[in-house]
């Protein structure tokens, strides 16, 4: 199977080279204790709406950060390895779960270090986290189909962060919403038809990427 | 647009629908009192600029699947247009919130979702100008240009209509919807709706025309300096 052994090679590759999760992490820290120390001595502004805004921003960048490395941070000549070895789907398929895997745990440790500095409004807890599974999955499909957009172009970083914000936000404003009842403990029927909603997006993006990346991969 | 009577029904059209949409008899609604005639300017910019960007998005499929010059030039041009319309249809909107919210701007779920839907275009924009290989640049600014397309469809179709908003044809106020829209404003409407997208249509293949015009002026001239 293409996909296990490409999939493997990522996991791989990334446990051999700790620094790059060790990195996300410390961004996800300095931004957590950074948000912390704004409101250090007012810790009673923290209201559950500033705390929504806050944890939906940082993991907004985060999830950027994390994706971008994707195809960007690639040494040279390795797509042109990959594409001569292995089916372009496959090769998406494998990231795509991949950066879930990696956003979801960013999303999960962002969670936690915001319940540690600032504190936890959250109320529905399992909702919220059904939540943060539908988000990690919907960044990590828009956002590796645009990296590898912006792989091929010049100029990468400033290029992904300006293609990823408008197409990313729809999700954002779902999540937000959602992340809304979840702090207000509305019952969990409330926000069903939102998390459909956030999974008809997922759906659609997902296999908007899935179509469109053989464009892009070809050379 | 070749065709002359295309173009005849265009002016025919837009006349009437300046005319129409000027001087006949509307309903009288409270707050949005002669405002209302913004229905016959401000919407229509919507719908041709939907119609716009789709027509792009399908050159756009056009294009990955037979990657060729013109494929690419109608993409971007019907692309450009649209924007126009969507900037026109921001700055209308605004003009009519000024009379009846009482400011420009006023964070309405249809305003924000319009305002990301340009952010999206001008990000291709942005893309097209940061790749230099031209067929490159053709290649992934289609793929992208499809993928903002279908981003845009929640945006402006789905999320506005989940929350409550004040824009009229939503929520429960008073406004455009099927039971205000009575058949006085419908006689203009409609022509008004298929006026514009033809305008934009005209202005599109007008900019095509002269961009293929423009390369073949360069090619005859790449060939005269061998």
């Amino acid at each position: 199977m293409p996909l296990v052994a490409l999939l493997k090679k990522e996991l791989a590759l990334e446990l051999r080279r700790k620094s790059v999760v060790a990195g996300l992490g410390l961004y996800l820290l300095s931004m957590t204790f950074i948000s912390y120390l704004a409101f250090a001595l007012r810790q009673s502004l923290i209201t559950p709406l500033v705390w929504n805004a806050l944890f939906w921003i940082t993991i907004l960048f985060t999830a950027i950060n994390t994706v971008a490395k994707s195809f960007i941070g690639e040494k040279k000549g390795l797509d042109i390895y990959l594409y001569s070895i292995a089916n372009p789907t496959d090769v998406l398929i494998s990231k795509i779960f991949y950066n879930f895997l990696l956003c979801l745990l960013m999303a999960l440790t962002g969670y936690f270090l915001f319940t540690l500095f600032l504190n936890d409004p959250i109320q529905d807890k399992m909702t919220f986290v059904i939540l943060l599974v539908l988000t990690s999955f919907g960044f990590s499909a828009a956002l590796t189909l645009l990296s590898g957009l912006s792989a091929k172009a010049n100029n990468s970083n400033i290029l992904m962060a300006v293609l990823s914000f408008p197409v990313v936000i729809s999700i954002l404003l779902m999540a937000i919403r959602i992340t809304k009842n979840c702090i207000d403990g509305l019952d969990a029927s409330v926000s069903y038809d939102k998390l459909l909603v956030l999974l008809a997006v997922n759906a659609l993006v997902g296999a908007v990427s899935y179509l469109l990346f053989p464009f892009i991969w070809r050379n | 647009m070749r065709s002359v009577w295309l173009k005849v029904v265009c002016i025919v059209l837009l006349v009437y629908a300046i005319i129409g949409g000027l001087l006949f008899g509307v309903p009288r609604l409270n707050i949005v009192n002669e405002t209302i005639r913004a229905l016959y300017f401000h919407v229509p910019m919507w719908f041709g600029m939907v119609a716009l960007f789709g027509t792009s998005a399908v050159y756009a499929i056009k294009y990955l699947r037979n990657p060729n010059f013109q494929n690419d030039v109608w993409s971007v041009e019907f692309a450009n247009v649209g924007m126009v319309f969507g900037l026109l249809g921001i700055l209308t909107g605004m003009i009519w919130a000024n009379y009846t919210w009482g400011s420009p701007w006023h964070g309405d779920p249809k305003q924000n979702g319009a305002a990301i839907a340009l952010l999206v275009y001008f990000a291709y924009f942005v893309l097209r100008g940061s790749v230099n290989n031209e067929e490159q640049r053709a290649r992934l600014s289609a793929a992208y240009n499809i993928f903002a397309f279908v981003a845009m469809v929640p945006l402006i179709f789905i999320i506005p209509r989940m929350t409550s908003s004040m824009h009229p044809g939503s929520g429960g106020n008073p406004g455009f919807n099927m039971y205000d829209l009575d058949s006085r404003m419908r006689m203009v409407f409609y022509p008004a709706v298929t006026g514009w997208i033809l305008l934009g249509c005209w202005i599109a293949t007008l900019r095509i025309r002269m961009k293929l015009v423009e390369e073949k002026i360069a090619q005859s001239e790449d060939e005269k300096s061998y």
